[in-house]
């Protein structure tokens, strides 16, 4: 027998996002909201983020991932609100039926309103096709970030590292000071995909090599990773033969990016949008199947976790609407933004008309000096002026409803 | 005195398990000698995983006999072992007029060597049985089945250790000595001592045989890459795809498999090449393998693959002989020694008649009593993901470790891990456990069960880290403790 549970708002998902949007449900009148995790604790990725760097936007101090979390995990205690650890969610119906399990049984959960923050997962080996031998010692960081932090195990003892963006610089730094000697850090695209500040102070502060423009093409060695083979790659990011180097290493760690972990949403029936490989969403942070709201890494990947609370906030809040039937019904078609030069992501993708909405955008290239330009039919309403943007950092812009009430079409650009 | 064996097998292949299998029927001490941590550590857990229906294969040779054999008695082999089995029918696709001779062809061999359900089908017929696939005609085989290799493999050496047959691991044969009545069997230091030999070392089977004198013999290993897309397009197609065979036809070229457990397989490629062991992956393998692929099927996305692999061919006849032999199965000059070479695909389909025919080459030589309480049911082991709500509801009530789930890929639950770890083979790798539980095998590829495998192996089983390995001696995972422990409990 299924173990049945009615709820206002079922959050799946308790790192940084799942937290802000339980509480947020709560604090915005629903009165059942159930929060469920498949992890042992609550936190999510944060847990095992032990380098400081969260919260400055909020709280305007450098906290560690779990002092973040800790913040938020005892506004949910303080707030009485109902959560499962070690649940996984299992499937979710376009009904907003959830089946989940863990130790005590097999639940069957009717909500009103969900929302998805179930985060994201790493790409691997395998998705980025590295050939060569098949060893131990191929890690994912983030794998190796648990590990390390969480489970006292040391990885190896030489690294190369594939990928700079923030994680693979971040256990570039993580590694050095635990005594690994890390050979390369590795990057196929022409300028590091992390944050500046992360290059400095993770890699230039202890001088590890990073090679642009460069990838691993191929894994040696039999039983434990011998060495990698990397090299140069041209315009097209294709290897370019008889620039192979051969970098002895007994770990290779594949920081190759973060894919948002939507097989529930997909099962659900969810538009995904392409690009970020999250939901389709509008101002509300609606998906396209009524009730469903998502939020945090599951929608897009954030850079930082501010962001992704204050994202939560929102989401929980409508959801909690929705929930009480207080969602207001928008007697217009909700405005698709269509991207111009230079933009390759935006969320949400749909702005219902007169209300206020902050989009977040990505970019293809790197630059300086550009402008972000929000365009509302023909009109340039927003000019933000960008010093330095790249594809790692996120854009933001607040589009305030009074402009979007009567219009038809929105359009965005970074141009010179 | 050290144990004397009636019959040793070496290689704990898909071939030499299931003639384990085949002589636990009797009253014999059988033993498995594998250089491996693990069943299957050759060609059987790389392959197309493909029941072949026995039109690929030249009339009147053994391949052709024990692949047609081996194809009609699958379904109830399978269900014996619990292992997933699925007749999916295989389509050979002409893209061209030239190649709807070829199809002719193989329609000819395939009923000269008693295969059922051949026809030949044109170009509507594809469309409307394969929407996706371009093509003018093609060979249609209903009796083409896929099963799962490793799957297979485990099961045919769980069922032969259920019934009495011992495995040694990390046994690798180095030597062996004809003695009076026996041979004596050194691997690693030790040794093993039994009346007869079978020499199932795959891509190794030369070197065995050399080790008493068999010189005549010689593999010429032939490398099969493969990749592995993403279960998220198994809708692309329901049958298997395969081009008509390369112009060499030692091989059959890039095919296209729907697998038992959702993703779709794409390879294998042919090098021949030097080094047997040599199972790396090549980029231009790859890419070929996603060209050749795209080709017949255009909708197949190119970026969506979870891993490559590959697989190695234990071919008889060298590049230069066109690579294309017949099994070799016999024990000409010592008839307690029965050596098999060359057995290439359709090795996994003939396993069984190809065991079935040693065994009866050794009942000529040892008198077989056969076991009264032989056991030939090996349980399927329970997945939670294939079951019903309702079912996975009692399940969890009856075992709440079912409701502890470990990957979250495939919806894998920790009692299922368990289960896997307390394997009757005594295998303890995380290879091991992939294979048996398909943890670390779903999209993620182990980015988020592994760290809960490996706290499961150190919490609840006790093993400390390095004990833990990926599959071989050397394969380990972690080379120390971060911190000292009492060093954590300062305050
Ligand atoms: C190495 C690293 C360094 C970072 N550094 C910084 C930094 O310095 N500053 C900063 O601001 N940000 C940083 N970030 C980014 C920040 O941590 C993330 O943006 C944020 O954690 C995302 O929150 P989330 O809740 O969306 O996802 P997560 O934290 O991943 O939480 C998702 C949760 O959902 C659960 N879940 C998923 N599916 C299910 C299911 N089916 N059933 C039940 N539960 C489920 C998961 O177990 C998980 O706990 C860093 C991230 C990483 C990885
Ligand atoms: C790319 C490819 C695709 C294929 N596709 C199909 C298909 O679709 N359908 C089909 O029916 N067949 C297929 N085959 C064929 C099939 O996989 C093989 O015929 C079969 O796996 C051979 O099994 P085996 O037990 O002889 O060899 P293996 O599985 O290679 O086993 C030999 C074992 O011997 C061990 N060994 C070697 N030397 C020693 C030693 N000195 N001491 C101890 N142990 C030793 C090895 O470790 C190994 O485990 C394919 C093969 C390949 C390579």
């Amino acid at each position: 027998m299924l173990n049945e549970i009615e709820v206002d708002v079922a959050v799946i998902g308790g790192g940084p996002a799942g937290l802000a949007a339980a509480i947020s449900a709560k604090e915005n009148g629903a009165e059942k909201v159930l929060l469920i995790e498949r992890g042992s604790r609550l936190g999510g990725i944060l847990n095992q983020c032990i380098h400081d760097g969260f919260g400055l936007v909020l709280f305007n101090k450098s906290l560690t991932g779990p002092e973040y979390a800790e913040i938020f995990i005892e506004k949910l205690l303080k707030l009485k609100i109902d959560y499962m650890l070690n649940s996984m969610v299992l499937e979710l119906t376009p009904s907003k039926k959830l089946y989940v399990a863990n130790r005590n049984g097999y639940h069957l959960v009717k909500a009103k309103a969900v929302v998805l923050a179930m985060g994201c997962r790493e790409r691997t080996r395998g998705a980025i096709k590295i050939a060569g031998s098949r060893p131990s010692g191929v890690y994912t960081a983030g794998l190796a970030q648990n590990f390390i932090n969480l489970q006292n195990l040391m990885i190896g003892r030489t690294a190369v590292i594939l990928g700079s963006g923030d994680v693979g610089l971040i256990m570039a730094r993580r590694l050095t000071l635990e005594g690994v000697k890390i050979q390369a850090v590795v990057e196929i695209m022409p300028f590091p995909y992390g944050l500046r500040r992360n290059v400095v102070q993770c890699l230039e502060d202890y001088n590890i090599p990073l090679h642009l423009s460069h990838t691993v093409t191929e894994i040696l060695g039999r039983s434990r990773v011998e060495a990698v083979k990397i090299a140069k790659v041209d315009e097209n990011l294709k290897p370019i033969p008889g620039t192979e180097k051969i970098i002895q290493c007994d770990t290779v760690l594949l920081s190759v990016g973060l894919i948002p972990e939507n097989e529930l949403s997909r099962q659900a029936g969810v538009e995904i949008d392409p690009k970020t490989q999250g939901p389709v969403v509008n101002s509300m942070l609606q998906t396209s199947i009524k009730g469903i709201f998502a939020c945090g890494n599951v929608l897009h990947v954030n850079d930082l976790v501010d962001y992704v609370t204050v994202e939560a906030q929102k989401a929980g809040m409508w959801a909690a609407k929705y929930a009480l039937n207080e969602l207001p019904e928008p007697d217009r078609k909700e405005i698709e933004i269509t991207l111009g030069e230079n933009v390759r992501t935006v969320v949400p993708q749909k702005i219902v008309p007169g209300l206020d909405t902050s989009l977040f955008f990505r970019v293809y290239k790197p630059g300086k000096n550009k402008t972000l330009n929000i365009i509302v039919d023909g009109k340039n309403i927003i000019q933000k002026k960008c010093p330095s943007i790249t594809p790692s950092e996120m854009l933001k812009a607040d589009l305030k409803g009074e402009y979007t009430l009567n219009a038809e079409k929105i359009h965005v650009e970074v141009c010179e | 005195m050290t144990e004397l064996f009636n019959i040793a097998v070496i290689g704990a292949g898909v071939v030499g398990c299931a003639i384990a299998r085949e002589l636990s029927r009797y009253n014999l001490k059988t033993v498995v000698l594998e250089k491996g941590s693990d069943v299957c550590s050759g060609a059987s857990k790389a392959n197309s995983g493909v029941v072949h229906a026995g039109f690929n294969n030249a009339v009147g040779s053994l391949k052709a006999k024990f692949c047609v054999q081996g194809n009609e008695i699958f379904e109830h082999l399978c269900s014996e072992l619990g292992v997933p089995y699925k007749r999916t029918g295989k389509l050979v696709i002409a893209q061209s007029e030239g190649d709807v001779k070829e199809l002719e062809n193989l329609f000819e061999a395939g009923l000269k060597n008693g295969v059922k359900g051949l026809s030949i089908v044109d170009r509507k017929t594809v469309k409307m049985m394969e929407p996706g696939v371009e093509g003018v005609a093609a060979l249609y085989s209903p009796n083409s089945a896929i099963t799962s290799p490793y799957l297979l493999t485990i099961a045919y050496a769980e069922n032969a250790a259920m019934n009495g047959v011992k495995f040694k691991f990390n046994s690798e044969v180095t030597g062996i000595e004809r003695k009076k009545s026996y041979f004596k069997i050194y691997h690693d230091g030790d040794y093993t001592q039994a009346e007869l030999v079978v020499n199932a070392a795959g891509c190794y089977a030369d070197k065995i045989a050399s080790m008493i004198g068999y010189t005549e013999y010689k593999i010429y290993p032939c490398r099969g890459e493969y990749v592995l897309v993403d279960k998220r397009w198994s809708h692309l197609i329901t049958r298997m795809i395969y081009h008509v065979p390369p112009k060499d036809k030692s091989v059959l070229g890039v095919h296209i498999t729907p697998t038992v457990e959702g993703p779709i397989l794409l390879g294998p490629t042919a090098d021949f090449i030097e080094d047997r062991d040599d199972t790396s992956t090549t980029m231009p393998g790859i890419n070929q393998i996603i060209e050749e692929a795209r080709k017949i099927l255009p909708s197949l996305p190119s970026h969506d693959s979870i891993t490559a692999f590959s697989g190695i061919r234990a071919k008889n006849k060298s590049k230069e002989e066109g690579g294309l032999g017949d099994y070799i199965i016999e024990n000409r000059r010592d008839s307690y020694f029965i050596n098999l070479i060359g057995i290439e695909s359709p090795g996994l389909t003939a396993s069984t008649p190809l065991a079935k025919h040693v065994v009866e080459m050794i009942s000529e030589l040892i008198k077989l009593n056969l076991k009264e309480d032989f056991n030939p049911i090996r349980p399927a082991p329970i997945r939670l993901a294939e079951l019903s709500h309702e079912q996975r509801a009692e399940l969890i009530k009856k075992e709440p470790l079912y409701g502890e789930i470990v990957c979250r890929c495939e919806h894998v639950s920790k009692k299922e891990v368990l289960d896997a770890y307390n394997n009757i083979l005594g295998v303890k790798t995380l290879s091991g456990l992939k294979y048996r539980a398909r943890v670390m095998m779903g999209r993620c590829q182990g980015g988020f069960c592994t760290a809960k495998i490996i706290s499961i192996l150190q919490n609840d089983l006790k093993t400390p880290y390095n004990g833990i390995l990926l599959k071989n001696p050397g394969s380990y995972l972690f080379t120390g403790k971060v911190r000292e422990e009492d060093e954590k409990d300062v305050k």
